[in-house]
């Protein structure tokens, strides 16, 4: 491991830092701090579903079509079949699976990688928002949708349709679903899969030659990953309560996700999460200072960052810190993508 | 909807496809000549083309220009662009992992889009130059959008006369055959390359040209057009201008006969999943050869 766990230190450590996040909805602060938390914990999650992937080299520019799966599929089985979340977010993960799998499979067969990987994979968000768009009599279209809301004032919490009015709850599941997301990082990290996939992403014939089943191991990473995307876009719709076509899909969110996790850091365990505290803070800070008087203030700074990062901090803000910080202790892993 | 051969709406819709695909085989050809010479992909190159039709709309609208003298102005001005995203973006990042290239252009793409955000505000806005229509048989087609099928001909023609014909052409066509030999012969791929991303600004300030006359202008345009100009480069094998022309036609057909069919979305979506499907059965594209 390693480099990973210098942000988190020992086990004390990072139950104190735990214990710390989880005092927030106690302090007293507004709903839209906690509404800001919530929103940075939750990409957190996606961003790093994303990276299960992304950290070996398979650029995916459709993570889009995943999201959407999970949230529109979820919301779509509870408004029109009434079927609980509880229910509908394993199925929606289901159908994100199988769609990483179908996209997957031929891609790793037929050796599509690199530029083609990521435009195939763009093809596929746009085609995802396009659906959404075109089954306008189903979906709402471009206007978006609402869960059917089972809360109100008298009733603030129906765990039947996974809807909470309070923050607080909201928080605790969100952390706990941040949580998962670090685990299942973790786990694919101290796993043989690992390894595979970095030979892979070096030299993907000679790893085969070597006993690595190459398409089944791309596969695997694809599908753990676009199945917790799916689960971050079910989650993203119970918790706002609203998505369209734009916002869980296409190319601008897919595009996002990508540039949040480069900028906080792809190959670190809380890099992605350090990306949505960058980027959420960045977008909210602007909207702050500057109110709306000049839209699009935050995305041209945002492009700006992007550039400047990949130029000349390809590996991220925590990856570099870690980097400068254990280069005098340990020699350098080789990482995928050099 | 019944389907019927003699039905004058039907072919309306296959005439128009028609033009609509002389228009992105334009869009494609500057994106394809820059992949093929520098092996990069510009995710923002529908982003230089927003800036270009805003270029032709505000020296038209606002300082009274001559069109031509806008639209020329138009095509120099991304053709500068293209220089300079060269120069100071990918340059830099030239010897690194090929997908840093098109990521980095990822972040040029939101930094033009929000910089045409602040500057022009999200307001769509349009020329306002209408050519009428032209009648034949009981169709009906916009003057400006056979403008721009004949514009796209004789540039795709220009182009390969100045590949095939000029020596600056023959040195480009070089280095995309052998990056590693060339320099040893005498041509200096650090010059090719800054022509080469003035060739393709150039190609999109001429494409920024036709779509200022066809429709509204915007900052978030560029996402419309982007996905399926890169779609029809991968299409027809990227850096494969020819694979790329006839790729054009294929797509356009796609949306134009889905919009007539069903809606225009359910079009694209068949445009894209036909794409996705072709990936996996020529993933060389329509007329490529695989390495």
């Amino acid at each position: 491991m390693g480099s990973s766990s210098f942000l988190t230190g020992t086990n004390a450590f990072k139950g104190i830092l735990l214990a710390a996040l989880l005092t927030l909805p106690l302090l007293g602060f507004s709903d839209y701090v906690l509404h800001i938390a919530i929103s940075i914990l939750l990409w957190a999650f996606i961003y790093t579903s994303w990276s299960v992937m992304g950290r070996f080299g398979l650029v995916s520019l459709g993570h889009g079509a995943f999201l959407g799966v999970g949230a529109y599929g979820t919301t779509m089985l509870w408004n029109h079949f009434g079927l609980t979340p509880w229910v509908g977010i394993p199925i929606s993960i289901l159908l994100s699976a199988v769609l990483g799998l179908l996209i997957g499979l031929p891609c790793f067969r037929f050796k599509i990688t690199g530029h083609y990987f990521a435009l195939v994979t763009l093809a596929l968000t746009e085609v995802a928002r396009l659906l959404i768009v075109a089954l306008r009599d189903h979906t709402g279209g471009s206007l978006g949708v609402t869960p059917a809301g089972m809360v109100s004032p008298e009733n603030p919490v129906s765990f039947y349709a996974l809807q909470f009015a309070s923050k607080s709850v909201w928080f605790y599941i969100i952390v706990g679903v941040w949580l998962v997301g670090l685990l299942i990082w973790r786990a694919v990290d101290r796993s043989m899969l690992r390894y595979a996939m970095e030979a892979i992403s070096q030299e993907e014939d000679a790893s085969a030659s070597v006993g690595i089943n190459v398409t089944r191991t791309k596969l695997t990473v694809t599908v753990i990953s676009a199945a917790m995307t799916a689960f971050g876009g079910a989650v993203y719709g119970q918790y706002q309560q609203y998505i369209n076509p734009e916002t869980v899909s296409g190319i601008a969110i897919s595009l996002q996700i990508v540039f949040a996790v480069i900028a906080g850091g792809m190959f670190v365990q809380l890099g992605p999460t350090v990306g949505a505290v960058i980027t959420i803070l960045l977008g909210e800070g602007l909207r702050l200072g500057f109110g709306n008087e000049f839209h699009g203030l935050d995305v041209t700074i945002y492009g700006l960052m992007l550039i400047l990062f990949i130029i000349y901090m390809p590996r991220g803000v925590l990856g570099k810190a870690i980097e400068s910080f254990t280069a005098r202790v340990t020699p350098p892993r080789v990482q995928p993508g050099e | 909807m019944e389907f019927s051969l003699t039905d004058p709406f039907l072919w309306e819709t296959v005439i128009q496809g028609l033009l609509f695909g002389g228009v992105l085989a334009l869009l494609s050809l500057g994106l394809n000549i820059i992949f093929g010479v520098i092996d990069v992909v510009w995710i923002c190159y529908a982003e230089l083309i927003m800036l270009g039709m805003y270029t032709i709309f505000f020296m038209y609208t606002e300082y009274g220009v001559p069109l031509p003298l806008a639209f020329a102005a138009g095509v120099v001005v991304v053709a500068i662009l293209g220089a300079i995203l060269h120069h100071l973006v990918i340059r830099p990042i030239l010897h690194t992992e090929p997908i840093n290239q098109l990521l980095v252009t990822g972040g040029v793409l939101f930094f033009l889009q929000g910089l045409a955000t602040m500057m022009f505000s999200v307001e769509f806005r349009n020329l306002g130059v209408s050519f009428g229509s032209f009648e034949a048989g009981n169709m009906f087609f916009p003057v400006s959008r056979i403008i721009a099928f004949a514009v796209s001909l004789v540039a795709v023609l220009g182009l390969w006369l100045f590949l095939k014909k000029t020596y600056l052409g023959t040195a480009i066509r070089a280095i995309s055959q052998d990056r590693d030999v060339m320099p040893l012969m005498g041509v200096s791929p650090r010059k090719i390359y800054l022509v080469t991303s003035a060739l393709g600004g150039g190609l999109a300030g001429l494409g920024a040209c036709l779509l200022v006359l066809l429709y509204d202008i915007h900052p978030a345009i560029g996402l419309t057009f982007g996905p399926i100009t890169f779609m029809v480069c991968v299409l027809g094998g990227l850096g494969n201008m020819i694979g790329g022309f006839i790729a054009a036609f294929i797509f356009a057909e796609f949306i134009a006969l889905g919009g007539f069919y069903a809606e225009v979305e359910w079009g694209y979506v068949l445009a894209f999943v036909f794409f996705i499907v072709m990936m996996f059965i020529r993933p060389q594209g329509i007329l490529g050869s695989r390495n």
